[in-house]
């Protein structure tokens, strides 16, 4: 799983009967300081409770059609949860 | 599977029920010098792993939904091994 911030929701017109259902977020990848990282994506939202400004994990592949409900589903990438807090240690803390 | 150092964790009260009572640690990935490539990974906690400790993680799915007993478990990165030690070797 990697770390995301939605920067926006994706309306489509037309839609295959299988992700009908599902609320579509386009997703910015951030590393783990949450900067940006990587290309925007459009993840399906297995929460149904992400909108624009959260912070979100997601996951890709097989993984991603499981985290929805039905888990039958043409997709790629998903959203897993919701972002309270990231807590990096500091190199102290490491240490 | 991969070797990864823990560095964080991901506090999340809304997410997908097999996450729920497990923790989330965020982990570095280390190169063949055990160095952090830069690149880290979350994963589920499948051993009671913390800070600082060098892991082993396997990032393969249907391993994860084996190790949690789901199925139908979203989880593809999960924590499997502490590691004590690894030998460069003289190479």
């Amino acid at each position: 799983m990697l770390l995301g911030r939605v920067i926006g929701t994706v309306v489509p017109a037309m839609l295959v009967d299988e992700l009908s259902a599902t609320p579509l977020l386009w997703v910015q990848p951030l590393d783990r300081q949450g900067k940006p990282d990587g290309e925007p994506l459009v993840c399906a939202d297995g929460t149904r409770m992400a909108g624009p400004g959260q912070v979100i994990y997601w996951v890709a592949s097989r993984e991603a059609a499981l985290s929805l409900d039905p888990s039958f589903v043409p997709v790629d990438d998903a959203i897993v949860g919701l972002v309270d807090d990231v807590h990096n240690y500091t190199k102290k803390e490491l240490d | 599977m991969i070797l990864g150092r823990i560095t964080g964790n991901v506090v999340s009260t809304i997410h997908h029920p097999v996450v729920e009572g497990r923790k989330l640690l965020l982990a570095e990935r280390l190169d063949q010098q055990c160095k952090p490539t830069g690149a880290y990974i979350i994963a589920l906690d499948g051993i009671g792993a913390g800070r600082g400790e060098t892991v082993l993680i396997l990032d393969e799915g249907s391993g994860a939904r084996q190790i949690l007993d789901d199925a139908s478990a979203p989880v593809r990165s999960i924590v499997v091994g502490i590691v004590d030690e690894v030998d460069l070797g003289a190479g």
